[in-house]
């Protein structure tokens, strides 16, 4: 029965795969092709710059990136289902606050970390809950709670400033693993980007969040708990942001109102960048990771060329543009390459 | 003998993974209509893009007016002569009938660049649709017609760029039985003017009544062609499907069990009232109603989408609470949605991942995917399933309708469900899908499931169902067994006629 199928089908079917055909499938990927992007750019920097290459400067340079690296990991899991959070950096700045407030009061560094998470899990839930249970557009949701959790340090810290934390509370975001030059920040990502890349690519949950990316009403027909689901990204993205929060206030020593403002656009670019697609459903934690490096380094090596900051957003604002464009076009060049081969 | 207008050789076409036509000839005459039948999926659509030069064909040949031409795009095309009118008529539905019509060949003034000659342009469709006999006011707003008048904007819209071959794509589907005696009348005329027609079409009715000629074509293959009055249906048929009627329903030969699923008393406000049925194992219980009967509704809420506002429902005597369809599932039913291609598969996922994705938390065995459990699962279902596909791991927009059918049974089957909801099963798929979609379905019925089938289709529902229940606006308005059911008590009921007499309608 299945053999006989098999032979009938064969006449219809179009599936031999020469070498030059994986060679372009593999060359047109848009992970393979952002690390080409990044090897390229890592080699004319080492020629423009002679510190570029250096591995103290190189590990340093982690330290301004880390944080937001780490919030893109869950980010990928919110708008890979379809929605998306604007109001990340009020959630570090609502969790920073909170931090503040309890080492005023004296807590251990334990307390404070704890209360920093906790705080960010709550703010996640609230986003959460209002976009699943109650129904409303993620998007509607985070623009408001951007300003409500800002809004909040903002009211009781006015223009002061929490800046006296426990000596140990920096070690997070300034200390090194052991006697190497290895930033903990580096570290910490690189663990959490195992976890997420098992739960995205290894895990049910992760199959189910691509299914409603992809489809909300057939993951729903087929008993995916698409609310749930999405409740727990917006958790899980809470919980990233009080994590980042620790890091970068041990890192600065303080709180200010306006801390890692603007983070919001620069979160989401990563994970577009790094090849999830806006509209859910598409994407893989590798891209995200190579888009990481890439936009970092890539403003190490500028101020180390001493390049102004304005033509680094015009940079990242046209890489941007790229990574929408290339991946239409280059569909379009699959398609093309499909039917010439088979009409020769 | 060389009198053809147009003339297609050897045309192929590749889609990824799929070849979509397969060496088809084509041979159309001016002053003809020409019938182009098959079933969904044979390829007929993909002719016609050809044709309008919306595909490029892999391979082959199409002599235009005895000239090999190869048109780049619908533009092209249409400026030759050839043009389509597509099922769902494609207008500007904000813009005026003239400026629908004089959409992409606008006459200008040439007083200014650009400048539009629209009291030109007015006149001549005054002309057209006068010619047609049509009494609609050329500053009418497209939105404002009906479908019928719609159609007949489009065949204007086809003479006024003195179009030679004019294609049909199942111009009747939404006509009513006046609106297609005119378009039968404007056909009519369009041949003595010495056009050439091509008439695609699934109703034998219409191809006998209209058509001269037909070309038959199956699995994106040229089968043959003959004259329609020297046909019968039953030649045609054989030619779509490769066999006659008669075998299209599997002998039922299960054995009636006990009560698995019984609804009693269930509502759902605004959709369907004190709805009460029984279903036992080994039978398949139709569901025949009109559109927006309330089937559909009845079943969602059974499968935890809706919630019911009353009533109860039991399995095995037991009652159940179902909140949402991961209940459902847990309880043994499995819901093969109306909607394929929204609710029943994921097009941009690969086939593995969909038939795996109801039960992906069965074997992940501590959040880990187990994936050889999912290659087995895939492999079983698929190869029962018979699904044709260039892979499980390519994604299920490759695949035609009727294979994207087979990969939603596929993946509810792999639930091993003890009752097994269809709701349109083999709505829009071809006749051979079809056919083993029914064998399945009595195949599974006779292994002991208990098979609720929706369908509107009253020849499946007298053809599968041992019993058939009919909805009307939300109630049950009749119950049949078998041998009590026919097209005519259940039609009756169906519209709200249950009473003998004719009553009211």
């Amino acid at each position: 029965m299945e053999n006989t199928n098999t032979l009938v089908d064969k006449s219809r079917l179009v599936d031999e795969k020469t070498v030059k055909a994986r060679l372009v499938t593999i060359f047109t990927k848009w992970e393979v092709l952002l690390l080409l992007i990044f090897i390229t750019m890592c080699i004319v920097f080492s020629i423009l710059s002679p510190y570029f290459l250096d591995y103290f400067n190189l590990m340093n340079a982690n330290f301004t990136f880390m944080e937001k690296a780490i919030i893109a990991l869950p980010m990928i899991f919110v708008i890979m289902s379809g929605d998306i959070d604007i109001s990340i950096a009020s959630i570090i700045a609502l969790c920073s606050f909170a931090m503040g407030a309890a080492s005023a009061s004296g807590a251990s560094t334990p307390v404070i970390v704890l209360i920093g998470l906790l705080v960010g899990i709550a703010a996640g839930a609230f986003n959460g809950f209002f976009i699943t249970a109650i129904g409303m557009p993620a998007i509607a949701v985070t623009l408001a709670t951007q300003s409500v959790f800002r809004g909040i340090a903002k009211a009781v810290l006015e223009d002061q400033a929490y800046t006296t934390y426990p000596e140990s509370f920096g070690f997070f975001g300034q200390g090194y693993v052991g006697d190497t030059l290895i930033p903990f920040e580096l570290v910490l990502f690189l663990a959490l980007a195992v976890v997420m890349w098992y739960i995205l690519h290894q895990s049910s949950y992760g199959r189910k969040v691509y299914a409603i990316g992809n489809s909300t009403s057939a993951a729903r027909f087929s008993g995916v708990p698409v609310k749930r689901i999405r409740f727990t990204n917006f958790v899980l993205n809470g919980l990233f942001c009080g994590i980042a929060a620790v890091l970068l206030t041990s890192r600065i020593g303080s709180t200010r109102p306006n801390i890692a403002e603007g983070w919001d656009m620069e979160i989401i670019t990563l994970v577009v960048l790094g090849g999830v697609s806006i509209n859910g459903g598409k994407g893989n934690i590798f891209g995200v990771i190579i888009s990481i490096f890439l936009l970092g380094y890539l403003k190490f090596g500028m101020g180390l060329l001493n390049i102004s900051g304005k033509v680094m957003i015009i940079t990242t604002g046209t890489l941007l543009v790229v990574a929408v464009l290339l991946p239409m076009i280059l569909d379009q060049i699959k398609a093309g390459k499909k039917i010439t081969r088979k009409a020769a | 003998m060389n009198d053809n207008i147009l003339e297609l050789r050897g045309i192929t076409k590749y889609f990824p993974g799929i070849k979509a036509l397969d060496g088809v000839d084509l041979n159309i005459r001016p002053g003809e209509v020409h019938a182009l039948i098959g079933e969904n999926g044979a390829g007929k659509s993909t002719l016609v893009k050809i044709l309008t030069g919306v595909y490029t064909p892999t391979e082959g040949k199409i002599f235009y007016k005895g000239k090999s031409v190869s048109f780049k795009n619908a533009l092209e095309a249409q400026a030759s002569g050839i043009t389509a009118i597509h099922q769902e008529a494609s207008m500007f539905s904000e813009l005026s009938v003239a400026e629908n019509i004089y959409m992409g060949h606008h006459l200008k003034t040439g007083k200014f660049p650009g400048s539009l000659d629209w009291r030109g342009m007015r006149k001549k469709t005054k002309a057209l649709l006068d010619d047609l006999e049509l009494d609609i006011h050329p500053d009418t707003l497209i939105k404002n017609l009906g479908v019928a008048q719609r159609h007949m904007v489009e065949i204007a819209k086809a003479l006024s760029i003195d179009a030679q071959v004019v294609i049909m794509d199942e111009p009747t589907s939404a006509l009513t039985l006046r609106e297609v005696e005119d378009l039968y009348r404007i056909v009519r005329r369009l041949k003595e003017e010495g056009k050439a027609i091509i008439f695609i079409s699934h109703k034998f009715d219409e191809i006998f009544e209209i058509t001269d000629y037909f070309t038959v074509l199956r699995d994106g293959r040229y089968i043959g062609e003959g004259n329609v009055k020297e046909s019968t249906v039953d030649d045609i048929v054989k030619m779509m499907v490769g066999r006659s009627l008669d075998q299209m329903y599997p002998e039922s030969n299960a054995k009636i069990g006990d009560v698995i699923l019984e609804a009693e008393g269930i509502s759902q406000t605004g959709f369907f009232k004190d709805v009460s049925f029984k279903l036992h194992k080994g039978e398949i219980l139709g569901f025949f109603g009109l559109v927006g009967a309330g089937r559909t509704e009845v079943m969602r809420s059974i499968f935890g989408i809706d919630k019911l506002s009353n009533g109860t429902v039991s399995i095995n005597g037991k009652r159940v609470h179902i909140h949402n369809p991961k209940d459902a599932m847990d309880m043994g039913l499995a819901y093969v949605p109306e909607d394929r291609q929204n609710q029943g598969v994921i097009l941009d996922m690969d086939l593995s991942k969909n038939i795996t994705l109801p039960q992906i938390d069965n074997i992940s065995p501590g959040t880990l995917i187990d994936k050889k459990k999912e290659k087995e699962i895939t492999n079983e279902f698929g190869s029962m399933m018979e699904i044709k596909c260039a892979g499980y791991h390519v994604n299920a927009n490759t695949l035609s309708g009727g294979n994207q059918q087979k990969v939603v049974l596929a993946k509810w089957l792999a639930t091993k469900p003890a009752v097994l909801i269809l709701d349109e099963p083999t709505k829009g798929i071809d006749v051979a899908t079809k056919a083993s979609v029914h064998k399945f379905v009595s195949e599974l019925a006779a292994e002991g499931l208990g098979v609720i089938l929706i369908s509107s289709e009253l020849p499946e529902v007298l053809g599968m169902a041992d019993r058939v229940i009919v909805m009307h606006e939300g109630l049950i308005t009749g119950e049949f067994t078998r041998e009590e059911a026919n097209s005519e008590n259940i039609i009756r009921a169906a519209t709200g006629t249950t009473d003998d007499i004719g009553g009211a309608a």
